[in-house]
């Protein structure tokens, strides 16, 4: 079976700063990958390629073997990639189902069954209790799950989701990872951007780490961890050699 | 995921769960049914000729108004010439009836169907353009559309059409001496209308509008599409907007291009919708009741002399309602406003 995203040889530049430079590697079914690196490493920009958001200036992105580079986020979406956004994007006129419907219709026949089918993926993130809030009124961590319930209600194969843990209590994490999990276990695959080391490594059972737009290495997390290359880019030349 | 593909395959029978978009729906399903018989009644307070036309031309721009509503306010794109539309509905109409002996019932219908593919035709190239350069083009249209019209002896050119009195007949829309079946058509014709914006309110296309407002990189994230949603409101905006025209052609008796396609009717068509609320159910029939009987009361009472009074007293109104009540005087009671403001979305 070909893997479900491959990323082949991606670059990507911005006003000539080189976000990602020949970026190379394979996300299977079901799977959690980790994407991880220091800041300014490239990882957001290449969720963004993945989701449609930015063309990438060479290289190819299939996913199910089907060239989706430059066809753009709508059609990426509806091919079944979502994503949640580093800085949180919520519709903030609208309630908290009204927020999970937008997503809800891009399957759902009428506004009855999307209506349903929002209500269905709300009880499943925790947030059944508040379908009649105001988005804007939610808790930061509440609003991580709004983005979450609506990407997952788009009925997504695969799901980006960008720093969901980070700036949360461990409590308020814990209970996003046991989260994510769930989810991969309805069978979705999940690529994961995170600085939270501790609470990503548990997570994850593949690691791909970008430094400087790069593949610096990608592996099991155990092993990712202990790779002085890794160790060097994320806290420099000293402790690498320690 | 699982849960949400067996999910599919329930849809037509599981349950929803009441909440607020229910709840409010219902309200406002209910509020319509008060109002509606309060305007039907309404030709009970008064015998006078005069008021009675006051009533039919308010409750007419009111749907007219809200027409415009589905494209400018809910769809947030501006648009100012309504009266390209609202023109070939009236001149469709009219020359079906006139030259071909078709019954105006008839021939609103099919000239809400020209209406509504002219305004498909200008929104096809003109929905590419963002942000405030759609007004421009629309108004830009609306003039083309004018001179067309003034210009072209086939449709009367200058000197326009008159309706000829053929005898009593409902199906032709010609009532001898009173005004009371006028005040059904129009009433029908605005209940029509707000019927139909009742239920894109209720659709996908709302969603994806507000959703486009709020954030645009995320609705687009979620599969939103923004091209044929806009489409969409342009057809039934138009549709609407040309069958009022051809209501408004058989009401009058007599079109010329001055009278159903000047561009200060395209402002008028659109002013009750800013003045009562863009994007909301009630904000048109409420602007339409502030303005209407203004615009006929300063130009009857203020006569000749004081031409051009009415549109100064529509500007400081509008001023005066943007500087206090941006979201229109919808708001003064309590309603609440549902969709984002008449700012067109960056698509």
């Amino acid at each position: 079976m070909p893997p479900l995203l491959e990323i082949d040889r991606v670059s990507k530049a911005f006003d000539g700063v080189q976000a990602n430079v020949e970026v190379s590697f394979a996300v299977h079914e079901g799977e959690i990958l980790g994407l991880i690196g220091p800041n300014g490493a490239g990882k957001t920009s290449l969720f963004n390629s993945i989701s449609g958001e930015v063309t990438p200036d060479a290289g190819e992105i299939r996913f199910e073997g089907q060239p989706i580079s430059g066809l753009g986020p709508v059609a990426c979406a509806r091919l079944g990639i979502a994503r949640t956004f580093q800085v949180v994007r919520s519709f903030d006129s609208m309630t908290v189902l009204e927020n999970v419907m937008v997503g809800a219709f891009a399957r759902a026949s009428s506004a009855r069954a999307a209506m349903t089918a929002a209500e269905q993926v709300l009880a499943f993130t925790g947030l059944g209790a508040r379908v009649d809030t105001a988005a804007y009124l939610l808790t930061p961590p509440e609003k991580r799950r709004l983005e979450i319930a609506r990407a997952l209600a788009t009925n997504p194969r695969l799901l980006l989701l960008d720093e969901m843990l980070t700036g949360l209590t461990p409590a308020e994490a814990q209970a996003g990872v046991q989260l994510i999990r769930e989810i991969r276990a309805q069978g979705v695959t999940i690529i994961m951007v995170e600085h939270v080391m501790e609470v990503l490594l548990p997570l994850v059972e593949r690691a791909v780490v970008l430094n400087l737009g790069r593949v610096l290495t990608e592996g099991r997390p155990q092993e990712i961890v202990r790779d002085p290359a890794v160790i060097k880019a994320y806290l420099g030349d000293r402790y690498a050699a320690a | 995921m699982m849960v949400m593909r067996s999910l599919a395959a329930a849809l037509p029978a599981a349950p929803v769960r009441d909440n607020s978009i229910l709840r409010r729906r219902r309200h406002e399903l209910f509020v319509a049914g008060v109002v509606l018989v309060v305007l039907a009644l309404l030709p009970l307070a008064t015998h006078d000729v005069y008021f009675q036309n006051l009533i039919i031309l308010t409750i007419l721009f009111a749907g007219l108004a809200q027409a415009w509503n589905i494209l400018g306010g809910y769809c947030g794109q501006i648009s100012l010439g309504h009266a390209l539309y609202f023109g070939i509905g009236g001149y469709v109409s009219t020359l079906l009836f006139v030259r071909a002996g078709v019954p105006p019932t008839f021939g609103m219908v099919a000239g809400g169907m020209v209406g509504a593919l002219a305004a498909l035709l200008v929104g096809w190239p003109c929905f590419r353009l963002s942000g405030h350069y759609y007004a421009i083009a629309t108004v830009v249209v609306g003039e083309i559309g004018y001179l067309l019209f003034l210009n072209w002896d086939f449709v009367g050119g200058a000197s326009g059409v008159y309706v000829p009195f053929t005898g009593h007949s409902l199906i032709n829309l010609q009532f001898r001496v009173s005004k009371l079946p006028w005040h059904y058509v129009a009433l029908g014709f605005a209940a029509i209308a707000w019927l139909t914006a009742f239920l894109v309110e209720g659709s996908r296309w709302s969603y994806s509008w507000r959703a486009i407002k709020d954030d645009v990189i995320a609705a687009r994230s979620l599969g939103v599409r923004v091209f044929p949603s806009k489409m969409a409101a342009a057809g039934i905006s138009g549709f609407l907007t040309a069958m009022g025209g051809a209501i408004y052609a058989q009401y009058v008796g007599y079109i010329d291009p001055d009278s159903v396609m000047a561009g200060s009717l395209s402002i008028l068509i659109a002013l009750p919708a800013v003045l009562g609320g863009v994007g909301t159910l009630w904000g048109p029939l409420i602007g339409s009741a502030v303005l209407i009987p203004l615009s006929e009361l300063s130009r009857s009472y203020l006569g000749g002399s004081g031409s051009g009074v009415d549109l100064m007293l529509y500007g400081a109104l509008i001023t005066g309602v943007a500087l206090a009540r941006p979201q229109g005087l919808v708001s003064l009671i309590g309603v609440k406003r549902r969709s984002g403001g008449g700012d067109a979305p960056a698509a």
